[in-house]
């Protein structure tokens, strides 16, 4: 199979570039654009480290082909921030020690990133439930959750 | 862990991807949620992949003559916030938290979910409830089927490797019609070991009458037609013992997320579960 080329927006910036449209687009967005932000865990769905968003949207990566991708705008855990210019979420991950080997962590934020738009999250059972699709062999998950509350009660005006 | 070598076609209209599936070894692809993992796997390997998410027409919810058409590539999450479905159906919204998880509803599609087939699956289910009829584009045109034509077993269905489900017709309900979904599965967002539906319909204190729908104990989703007939004119306090028995002759997996028996005392438990809050929810509207 012959190579096509992909032209995305990636963190704001639009691109061309030519890989086999089987290609998974974790793989695309690591080897063919550098950004190994994205990790891939279990590649097929499961665990959540891929997480993108895609059109607006999060979606794992690694559950999408690089030739879907033409068209397509794309923000990765580098559009997020830097360690020099952190996202507040990432922030709140530092400060409540909300990962330990650091593998399933971008794939968090990104989750994060979108149930803080979309989902009320009123109990840490509500964050629990809305970061299930995530998975995380270190931290056992209560700093994710209170990183997530800060970020909550931030977002909604309430004092802790 | 990565997929084989395919072509690969982005049809722009429902026509383009019919044609596109005349070929010995073409596989459509929506979601991909399912279907992909397969193919991460190699347990399918197409030569020829038709993507049809650029298809914007079969994206639409729209209101037809006496209900709801839900367009095959609807998301999960488009669905659960789509107000005419919330107004008509409230029970999907319900169902759609229990889709797998947040990046996996934005993607997955009911068009993918009916046709990959899986009988603890929940719109196979509330499709079966609802009596939809289920849309299929083919070379000669559309037809449509009940979910008891179209679903044979776990991933085969009526559906020809030449068509593609496009839609489905959900019929309106009558007005004072409660409905509950609930299931019960190992991990928030894991498949369903049993799952259960109910529509309800009051007369007075008694039910007028009632629908039962059953995921995850069967090859597929099952209609309770006993139960429903004789939950006819029952009060609620009646439907404990109607439903009781209500799975004793069925033959569930017996697998590493349950066993069977398991599967059927899950059951009659959840169907209680639903009807009572279905017909608690048709009672506050009347």
């Amino acid at each position: 199979m012959t190579a096509i080329d992909i032209t995305l927006t990636v963190n704001g910036e639009t691109m061309t570039t030519r890989a086999e449209p089987r290609m998974l687009a974790s793989d695309f967005l690591r080897e063919k654009l550098g950004l190994t932000g994205t990790h891939v865990g279990c590649e097929h769905g499961v665990c959540g480290a891929c997480t993108i968003k895609l059109n607006g949207v999060t979606a794992r990566s690694c559950l999408l082909f690089a030739g879907q991708l033409d068209g397509a705008e794309v923000t990765t855990v580098e559009g997020l921030g830097s360690p020099r210019r952190m996202h507040r979420i990432q922030e709140a991950f530092r400060k409540h020690h909300a990962l330990q080997c650091g593998f399933c962590t971008p794939g968090f934020l990104m989750t994060v990133s979108e149930i803080l738009e979309t989902e009320e999250l009123r109990t840490d059972d509500d964050i629990r439930d809305a970061l299930s699709g995530n998975l995380c062999r270190c931290t056992g998950y209560e700093h994710i959750v209170r990183a997530v509350r800060e970020l909550v009660n931030e977002r909604d005006g309430v004092t802790a | 862990m990565k997929p084989a070598s395919f072509e690969y076609l982005r049809p722009g209209t429902v026509d383009e991807a019919i044609a596109a599936l005349d070929h010995e070894d073409a596989k459509i692809i929506a979601g991909g949620q399912s279907l992909v993992p397969m193919m991460n796997f190699r347990l399918v390997q197409p030569e020829r992949l038709v993507d049809i998410n650029g298809i914007a027409d079969l994206g639409q919810v729209t209101a037809v003559d006496g209900g709801v058409r839900i367009g095959a590539l609807v998301r999960h999450a488009q669905a659960a916030r789509d107000t005419m479905l919330g107004t008509a159906f409230p029970i999907i919204g319900e169902a759609m938290r229990h889709v797998a998880h947040v990046a996996i509803r934005n993607r997955g599609t009911i068009g993918g979910s009916l046709s990959h087939a899986d009988p603890s699956a929940e719109w196979p289910l509330l499709v079966s409830l609802l009596d939809g009829a289920i849309e299929i584009t083919g070379k000669s045109g559309v037809r449509t089927c009940g979910t008891e034509e179209f679903f044979f077993s776990p991933l085969m269905t009526d559906l020809e490797e030449d068509e593609l489900l496009t839609g489905v017709v959900l019929p309106s309900l009558p007005d004072g019609a409660g409905m509950a979904f609930d299931e019960v599965s190992q991990r928030a967002g894991d498949f369903a070991v049993v799952a259960c539906g109910a529509v309800v319909a009051m007369d007075g204190p008694c039910i007028g009458s009632a629908r039962l729908a059953l995921g995850g104990l069967g090859d597929t989703p099952l209609r309770a037609t006993e139960v429903e007939v004789a939950l006819t004119g029952a009060t609620l306090d009646d439907i404990a013992g109607i439903v009781a028995d209500c799975a004793v002759d069925l033959e569930p997996n017996d697998d590493m997320h349950a066993s069977a028996g398991y599967r059927r005392s899950l059951a009659p438990v959840l169907a209680r579960r639903v009807l009572i809050r279905a017909a608690e929810r048709a009672k506050g509207k009347t």
